[in-house]
């Protein structure tokens, strides 16, 4: 049932230099590049940069800092391993549900409606939304200030060319998520990719912000920050949460992920809970 | 009143204590399964007693849509406190929890404290919730105090957290394969480690109870 101890020891003292070398990437990208993934939350951190390490060719994580401290291209591998979340259109349509049932109806009161997509990724929760607001007759009076660290997972949000291979599971949610219309009328399938009607992006921006070290750059009457803080410790989420609220119109709106909760978070007592299944708060103060 | 800065500890018997540097005794169970996992769990999860403290983590492949039906239904089975798991959530002992669908798991040691986290993160052999992702997290966190059990599935999603589990000093328990309603996962442990135990449903929460030396009151 044990092993022998000199085993144990040897591994031991593995983790513990595997915690050094993390600290001494994450310090020298920032150093280097201003970057600033120290306070990500570890075990995610630590498994995308072995996948990182061994992408590479390398077989440990001093090795890619050596290297990415000396060549950008391989910086902007490790920033788009980082910094991509898989997502998908719809992610979690009973969310879009919701958000149709219950703050749609807010938003019509208001004559004119900032939204900002923090963390918008490749875009597809961005087109998402788009849809759903031209379906319910808003999009003419919103502005979709969809932002991310990364340029590059950013230009392909713009593109707005998504493979046809997910069209089957989008549209399956874009169902569930009580979509009005045809799916298919919102893309032109071409080759082996889907591209989407650009008039779903007239009024979005996208633009690079890095919610890590960037400030708040508009007041929003709708923020969705969605399966972003999970790659976060607890000390940033409180930082990051309190730019959040900060960005927040009074009475505005902030969308979390599934699993997501600010309970936990210095700025609880600033909102109530409009969802506490799809995790929609209102800011109260 | 929130779970991540409160620290609950429960009263407990414990056989006679050894002195903390000898104490070895495992303060994390991670389980992973796949097809039949929700029978299998269930099975050992009622067969422990409420008293159990040592909090159990599970991995199970759950459908993207699966709803809230699967806590609901092993609340009903088990006096432990079922949840499905939230970000930074704290590990409190005594407690269940469930990865949940559409996400990995992994755990995070914050001094003394475990604590949960979730990613969005490509699916690890067609997976997400991963066995390998949740398993390998908590090996490196909990080391030679984790004790890894690998159930019905009918893949070979957490061999390899597996491994990391013994590398770290941990235990690892496979379901025997015999008696597994799908025997590939089990058996695909059991060919890339060296486990400790190889037992059959009925027979696992007993060894947990005895490890975890935890005095069963029956009532």
């Amino acid at each position: 049932m044990t092993n022998p101890p000199l085993q144990t020891i040897d591994e031991q003292e593995k983790i513990d230099l595997e915690g050094i070398e993390v600290e001494l990437l994450t310090e020298g990208v920032y150093k280097h590049y201003g970057f600033d993934f120290r306070d990500y939350s570890l075990p995610s951190l630590r498994r995308r940069v072995w996948k990182r390490v061994y992408a590479e060719g390398l077989s440990t994580i001093s090795g890619l800092q050596e290297k990415v401290l000396h060549d950008s291209s391989c910086m902007e591998r490790l920033l788009l391993d980082l910094s991509i979340n898989t997502t998908a259109m719809f992610r979690d349509p009973t969310f879009y549900l919701a958000f149709r049932r219950t703050i749609v109806p807010l938003l019509r009161t208001y004559p004119f409606v900032r939204i900002w997509h923090a963390g918008c990724s490749t875009g597809e929760e961005v087109y998402s939304m788009a849809i759903l607001l031209q379906e319910e007759g808003l999009y003419d009076r919103c502005r979709i200030y969809a932002t991310d660290i990364n340029e590059a997972v950013l230009q392909r949000a713009k593109d707005g060319i998504f493979p046809l291979n997910t069209m089957q599971e989008n549209t399956a949610n874009y169902i569930a998520a009580g979509g009005t219309g045809t799916f298919s009328a919102y893309y032109t399938a071409r080759y082996d990719y889907a591209m989407f009607r650009p008039s779903l992006r007239e009024h979005v921006v996208f633009a690079q912000h890095n919610l890590v070290t960037d400030a708040s750059f508009n007041h929003f009457n709708v923020i969705l920050c969605r399966n972003v803080l999970i790659y976060f410790n607890n000390q940033l989420q409180d930082r990051v949460q309190e730019l959040v609220l900060n960005s927040l119109e009074m009475f505005g709106i902030l969308a979390l992920g599934k699993k997501e909760t600010i309970r936990y978070t210095a700025v609880s007592s600033s909102y109530e809970e409009l969802d506490s299944e799809e995790r929609l708060y209102r800011r109260i103060r | 009143m929130t779970g991540r800065r409160r620290n609950w500890s429960p009263v407990i018997e414990r056989r006679p204590v050894p002195p903390p540097e000898l104490d070895k005794s495992p303060q994390l169970i991670v389980i992973g399964c796949s097809l039949g996992g929700m029978r299998a769990t269930q099975i050992i999860l009622s067969s422990l007693s409420r008293d159990f403290c040592v909090p159990i983590v599970i991995a199970q492949h759950r459908h993207r849509k699966s709803d809230e039906g699967l806590p609901a239904y092993l609340r009903r089975q088990t006096k432990l406190p079922v949840v499905d798991a939230e970000d930074k959530q704290w590990i409190e002992s005594g407690k269940v929890y469930l990865a949940p669908a559409d996400y990995h798991l992994l755990i995070e040691r914050n001094g003394t404290r475990g604590e949960l986290s979730l990613s969005v993160d490509e699916a690890v052999r067609y997976s997400r919730p991963s066995i390998d992702v949740l398993f390998e997290s908590a090996a490196d966190a909990y080391k030679d105090r984790l004790v890894g059990i690998v159930l019905t599935g009918a893949n070979e999603d957490g061999s390899r957290g597996a491994k990391r589990i013994k590398a770290r000093g941990g235990t690892v328990i496979v379901q025997d394969p015999a008696t597994a309603e799908a025997p590939t996962m089990p058996q695909a442990t059991i060919d890339a480690v060296q486990v400790d135990r190889i037992l059959r449903l009925e027979e696992i929460a007993s060894f947990l109870t005895e490890v975890c030396q935890i005095t069963v009151r029956h009532p």
